[in-house]
């Protein structure tokens, strides 16, 4: 076990979708070694700054972690990531393939530093948490996935579907290749506690290798202590089960420190 | 859960903001998870000028209570206008 907890955290360039060049928030710990990868999604509000906490909790739990500016072509690295989201938003979105194609460059980036096993998770929340589950299920080479809380992963209304999302995402179950582990509330409105058992049900069928916990007294963002949402005694456990599902996959080369 | 669902509504108006007073064109209102708020939901607007651009904004978050009664505060005002003022305070459509 290795108590050095020290780390760097950056801004970096990175190669998106169609190779368009964007920033991502990267860390990673300084201790010698190599270090298996995280890709972390952030919500749609915007690469807001818990977003970038979590990226650091990887780190300090040794991970190489990095997460894509999802928003990069809507402004410069100098607007305020709020600003970028907003004008995201009032434009109807971005589309799950160009997320894809995002995700995918920062697997390739955490690849190719010198550092890295090659052994890559994804982890996203909320909407980070549906794209997490595209992810898993429709790009190569991921060795773990999280998805928290992802909502609209399944789609009851058709006409929630459009050109930006054609496809809901429980539809592409088939294709999942990876494990996937699930961190959800109980009191969640979207996904609702039916709704991660509709999707626990169709996992199940398929003979997908997946876990779902989920947490009584939570409901959404439950992990995020900026919110009002944050139940520290759930989210604690929660993260202890993402850590452990990560070391577990990803075989971190050197042991985490206990999430305690 | 986030979402992008949008009400975008045009208007005529004016607001403050940190480049001082600008024209505005358009709100775009939401009821979603914040960027600054720590609540659960707000009810969001931005306000913009799409005219030139939409680059820049005013921004609010409230609570669903508060933008309620903001709402009915506004409708208040209005009424109240209506009276002290006439036509003035009718509705105006929007260019």
């Amino acid at each position: 076990m290795s108590y050095y907890q020290g780390l760097q955290a950056e801004v970096v360039p990175f190669r998106g979708h169609n190779g368009d060049q964007g920033e991502a928030y990267y860390a990673r710990p300084l201790r010698p070694g190599k270090f298996p990868g995280v890709v972390v999604i952030h919500h749609i509000p915007g690469w807001c700054e818990w977003t970038t906490e979590v990226v650091r909790k990887l780190a300090h739990h040794g991970y190489a972690a990095i997460s894509p500016h999802l928003y990069f072509r809507e402004g410069g690295a100098n607007e305020s990531p709020d600003d970028l989201g907003a004008r995201i938003r009032a434009a109807g979105g971005v589309a799950d393939a160009q997320v894809m194609g995002d995700v995918a460059g920062a697997m390739a980036y955490l690849r190719a530093q010198p550092n890295a096993t090659g052994k890559i998770g994804v982890i996203g929340f909320c909407s980070g948490g549906r794209h997490t589950y595209l992810a898993a299920c429709t790009l190569k080479d991921i060795d773990a996935a999280v998805d928290c809380w992802g909502g609209n992963v399944i789609v009851d209304n058709p006409k929630d579907l459009n050109a930006k999302r054609p496809v809901a995402p429980i539809d592409l179950t088939e294709r999942m290749t990876c494990p996937l582990l699930g961190i959800f509330g109980n009191d969640d409105h979207n996904p609702t506690a039916d709704q991660v058992n509709r999707t626990e049900a169709v996992l199940k069928k398929l003979g997908k290798n997946y876990e779902f916990h989920r947490y009584d007294g939570a409901g959404h963002a439950f992990f995020n202590n900026m919110r009002d949402a944050y139940r520290p005694e759930q989210a604690m456990d929660g993260w202890r089960k993402v850590l452990d599902f990560f070391n577990r996959r990803l075989a971190a080369s050197t042991a985490s420190i206990a999430a305690e | 859960m986030c979402s992008y669902i949008v009400e975008k509504t045009a208007l005529v108006g004016s607001a403050k903001g940190r480049k001082g007073w600008m024209r505005i064109d358009t709100a775009n209102v939401y009821y979603d998870h914040p960027y600054y708020s720590t609540l659960d939901h707000v009810l969001a607007i931005d306000f913009t000028n799409e005219g030139e651009g939409g680059r820049d904004r005013i921004a609010v978050e409230l609570s669903a209570e508060s933008a309620r009664a903001l709402v009915d505060r506004i409708l208040a005002a209005l009424a109240s206008g209506d009276v002290a003022h006439g036509a003035a305070a009718a509705p105006v459509a929007a260019e």
